[in-house]
């Protein structure tokens, strides 16, 4: 532990520490651009220049000089000034004063560090540098001209997503940051280098000159486009959610979001439902709130209830609608819509045990049927900094590019009986072994021959539970825990024959099966599931609510309500509320707080925020493992959820990066 | 250095290219890079199989040879790195042509030193025989660039032509060179200074003169 002085106060800095590192633990702010806390360290950027000694007499760039015994740091000499200026002042060489016409203006590291450290003035005369434009994909805007060249993107796409496809081309003065042969970047995390890019040159293509930082209300909300729940900021303006951004989270998602849960923004104002509808002679015919639930009284349930609950509901909602079936004498709830029908008897073993940032300590991972990038593409970089500090990944299940080696065992669920003798001994000799099952393995019944397999090796170990399942809907976990769960599945409900179903945004559901049904769609968007409903009450989506969020690792998170809900949209829980009078029962609750506090008596976990406790792993069965993965629940990474299918935004990113059509660019 | 750029990637360009693969002898030079360095780290070799593939692209192009887009693919794929970084490393070093250049590939020196010693009048003489920066002539046989120091200032100015330097030049001496090249002759590499050999001091050193027969030791006489 090196001690140095920084400004005439003496720390202690963890060994490895740099420079700047110390000056920050000091609390000094040093000014930077090229360097990143996640990122490995550049050095190319030189804002963050101090005095040291001892050194050479001249200024150190702090991010790269590993701090030492007896160092004597300088953050405020008048070198420090000096040379900051002077760094300022070539960067401001090449940069275009094009800041009113910068998306990134108000928000820009450049704009704030040139205020605060910079001269003033330029003594520059000559002509500035221009670059042309360069063509990274329909989500990434590029103005080259702005680039300060720090590679913070070429690092993140190499070192982070893993795909090697950004890089600085030429050198000297003409350096310039492209694309190989400008071809779109095809990541699902790519648009991470929006929020890297310390200035404007690489900004959001669909909310270019949209707004203004100032102008934005920030929301801290959770993203419900994977079961993830990444931490994430709702900036709206009036009536409007205009863009997200992630917030940070090491538990979750570090600093980093999917593109969908990104981009998937536009389709919140797309194809809403936003009045009542009543089916009349087969048709869906606009009603008032009164009609609709005249429509529903008038089936007359009685017990014959079933609640269906879709993948991005809140707890809430789906208590709301538990509470209300409850009173009217039904327990046939359920959330896996597409048929799903694994063993919920004990919450552990369809839990992320190793929890997210855990996973990334493992040594050996097998990954039974889920294609991870695109089912939750953070988790996929967790894996991807696991397997670069040694760890064995072993996939069942059809290729896919994970952007790190893996071994293929497979599509055949039977090598789970007895793995291969590779797999065998990488599990053998880890110390902290993992397992992750996803949708496909879930699906073809390897729950249990995998618990078997963690009895087998072990996995549950000192401090360590290495079993894990991904869930791909936000609200999964949160529909386990409060029993959105029947032993087979939606088939049950199939097999109740329930006069009326209520459909909490459920969009995935064969809705044929339910025929003799009357379907209540409670939900946001006109999708498969409002197609298919006798009577539609429009809901909120999740930046119209506030909600308590369960992600596929057990953590409880709270989200909060950013605008409100369209026209005569209501959130969920009053629809749900309203629907109890109309039917003539009580549910127990008149408020939101009094919904809260009942939801928190009734399961008590989802009353604390963070990671739920659901106890030791069961023991595994005695099943064989046998089927074949043919395929992955996830078609299309862009058009999962109804709000991303009506994006404008993710339906271009299918077309384009996915299905490989062209787009022209308009003409400017 | 500014007019740097990719040559576009056409379809022409994808037929003539797209079947690029090292002949024999280059694949075992190539292979040879590989095995200086350690096993897995293969990429550091990427700088030698550029100049391979780029002199394999001149023999069968009868130039000093260039790296078509597909070419670099191919040394990517033969390295097992990513195609962007082999971009990066042919795009930053001005030794790699990026676009096809002629028979002979004239890098007249405009740096301090040349320029004192008549790199102008060199580069006007390139000019009177039709060579422009930047491009090839029409025959093909010359394309002219003017490059910062080549590290021949004792014997400014110079040009490298291809593998070969070429120093002391006078306007004269040049076209003396070029003619020779032109008809297909091997002219002397090195000084055309006549009775200079390498960059000795002309007409005899100046300084340590006692260092000329023997070995002396000019310590005592600080």
């Amino acid at each position: 532990m090196p001690k140095v002085t920084v400004d005439g106060v003496e720390l202690e800095v963890p060994q490895g520490a740099t420079v700047l590192q110390a000056c920050e633990l000091a609390g000094k702010e040093i000014p930077r651009f090229c360097y990143h806390e996640r990122l490995s360290i550049a050095g190319n950027c030189r804002m963050c220049l101090v005095e040291v000694a001892p050194g050479p007499p001249k200024p150190q760039a702090s991010c790269a000089l590993p701090a030492s015994e007896g160092q004597v740091i300088k953050t405020d000499s008048p070198m420090v000034k000096k040379a900051r200026e002077g760094v300022m002042e070539f960067l401001l060489i090449n940069h275009p004063l094009d800041c009113p016409i910068c998306d990134q203006g108000g928000e820009c590291d450049l704009q704030d560090q040139s205020v605060a450290y910079g001269r003033g003035t330029s003594r520059f005369h000559e002509h500035k540098r221009a670059v042309t434009e360069k063509y990274m994909g329909p989500l990434i805007k590029t103005t080259m001209t702005r680039c300060i060249q720090c590679t913070r993107c070429v690092r993140f796409s190499e070192e982070i997503a893993g795909v090697d496809e950004i890089g600085a081309l030429y050198r000297g003065e003409n350096m310039q940051i492209t694309t190989y042969l400008e071809k779109a970047a095809k990541h699902e995390l790519s648009a991470n280098v929006i929020d890297l890019c310390p200035v404007g040159a690489l900004t959001s293509g669909p909310y270019a000159f949209e707004a203004r930082p100032w102008e934005l209300k920030k929301t801290l909300s959770i993203d419900v486009s994977d079961a993830i729940g990444a931490n994430i900021r709702l900036d709206s303006r009036g009536r409007e959610v205009l863009r997200i951004l992630p917030r940070v989270n090491d538990d979750v998602n570090e600093e980093w979001l999917s593109d969908k849960g990104r981009f998937q923004v536009d389709g919140l104002t797309k194809r809403r439902l936003d009045r009542p509808y009543v089916r009349r002679d087969g048709k869906l015919v606009p009603a008032s709130w009164d009609e609709a639930f005249a429509a529903v009284a008038s089936v007359n349930p009685g017990k014959s209830v079933a609640v269906i609950a879709g993948d991005m509901v809140d707890c809430e909602t789906m208590f709301a609608a538990r509470a209300l079936a409850g009173a009217l004498g039904s327990s046939l709830l359920e959330g896996r819509q597409t048929g799903l029908a694994y063993d919920c008897s004990n919450l552990a073993a369809v839990n992320f045990n190793s929890t997210l940032s855990g996973i990334e300590t493992a040594d050996a991972i097998l990954i039974v049927g889920s294609h991870v990038r695109w089912e939750a593409p953070l988790l996929n970089a967790r894996l991807r900094k696991a397997a670069k500090n040694g760890a064995k990944v072993f996939v069942v299940g059809p290729e896919w590019d994970a952007t790190y080696p893996v071994s293929n065992l497979g599509n055949d669920l039977a090598v789970l009986n007895k793995l291969p003798k590779d797999a065998d001994e990488a599990f053998k000799a880890a110390q902290r072994p993992a397992l992750i099952i996803g949708g496909a393995g879930l699906g073809k019944g390897g729950l249990e021959p995998s618990l078997a397999l963690a009895e087998k090796y072990n996995l549950v170990r000192d401090g360590w539970n290495g079993f894990n399942a991904l869930h791909m809907a936000a609200s999964r976990m949160g529909g386990l825990m409060l029993g959105y769960a029947q032993p087979g599945g939606i088939a049950d409900l199939v097999a109740a024959k329930p006069k009326l179903v209520l459909s909490l945004g459920a969009d995935e559901v064969d809705y044929t099966r339910f025929a003799g049904s009357t379907v209540v769609y409670i939900g946001h968007h006109g999708d498969k599931g409002a197609h298919a409903a006798d009577v539609i009450l429009p809901g909120a989506a999740f930046s119209e609510k506030p909600g308590t969020y369960v992600n596929t690792e057990g953590r409880v998170q709270l989200a909060d309500k950013a605008v409100f809900a369209p026209g005569d949209a209501r959130e969920d829980w009053t629809i749900l509320r309203a629907l109890a009078d109309a039917l003539g029962v009580s549910v127990g609750f008149d408020s939101f707080d009094q919904l809260r506090a009942a939801m928190a008596k009734a399961v008590p976990a989802l009353g604390r925020e963070g990671l739920a406790d659901y106890g030791a792993l069961p023991k595994g069965g005695k099943a064989k493992a046998e089927g074949v993965i043919e395929g992955y629940p996830v078609k299309d990474f862009y058009l999962t959820n109804p709000i991303a299918r009506a994006s404008e935004t993710m339906q271009r990113c299918s077309a384009e990066l996915l299905h490989g059509e062209t787009f022209a660019e308009a003409a400017e | 250095m500014a007019d740097r750029h990719l040559e576009p990637d056409t379809p022409e360009l994808r037929a003539r290219w797209g079947n690029f693969a090292f002949n024999a002898a280059w694949d075992a030079k190539a292979k040879a890079a590989i095995a200086r360095y350690p096993a897995g780290r293969q990429r550091s070799a990427v700088m030698a199989l550029l100049d391979f593939a780029q002199r394999q692209v001149g023999e069968e192009t009868q130039t000093q040879g260039w790296l078509p887009i597909p070419v670099m693919e191919y040394v990517a794929k033969y390295l097992d790195m990513p195609i962007i970084r082999v971009v990066e490393v042919a795009s930053f070093y001005t030794m790699y042509n990026l676009v096809p250049v002629g028979r002979f590939h004239v890098q007249v020196c405009g740096t301090t030193p040349c320029m004192l010693r008549g790199s102008d009048d060199i580069l006007a003489a390139c000019k009177k025989r039709g060579m422009h920066k930047g491009h090839t002539t029409d025959d093909g046989l010359w394309t002219l660039t003017e490059v910062e120091c080549m590290g021949n200032c004792a014997s400014a100015p110079m040009v490298q032509i291809n593998d070969d330097n070429y120093e002391d030049l006078t306007p004269e001496r040049l076209d003396a060179v070029l003619d020779a090249l032109a008809a297909g002759k091997t002219p002397k590499a090195g000084t055309q200074e006549p009775g200079r050999h390498t960059v000795e001091p002309l007409g005899g050193p100046t300084t340590l003169t006692a260092m000329v027969d023997s070995n002396h030791d000019y310590r005592k006489e600080w």
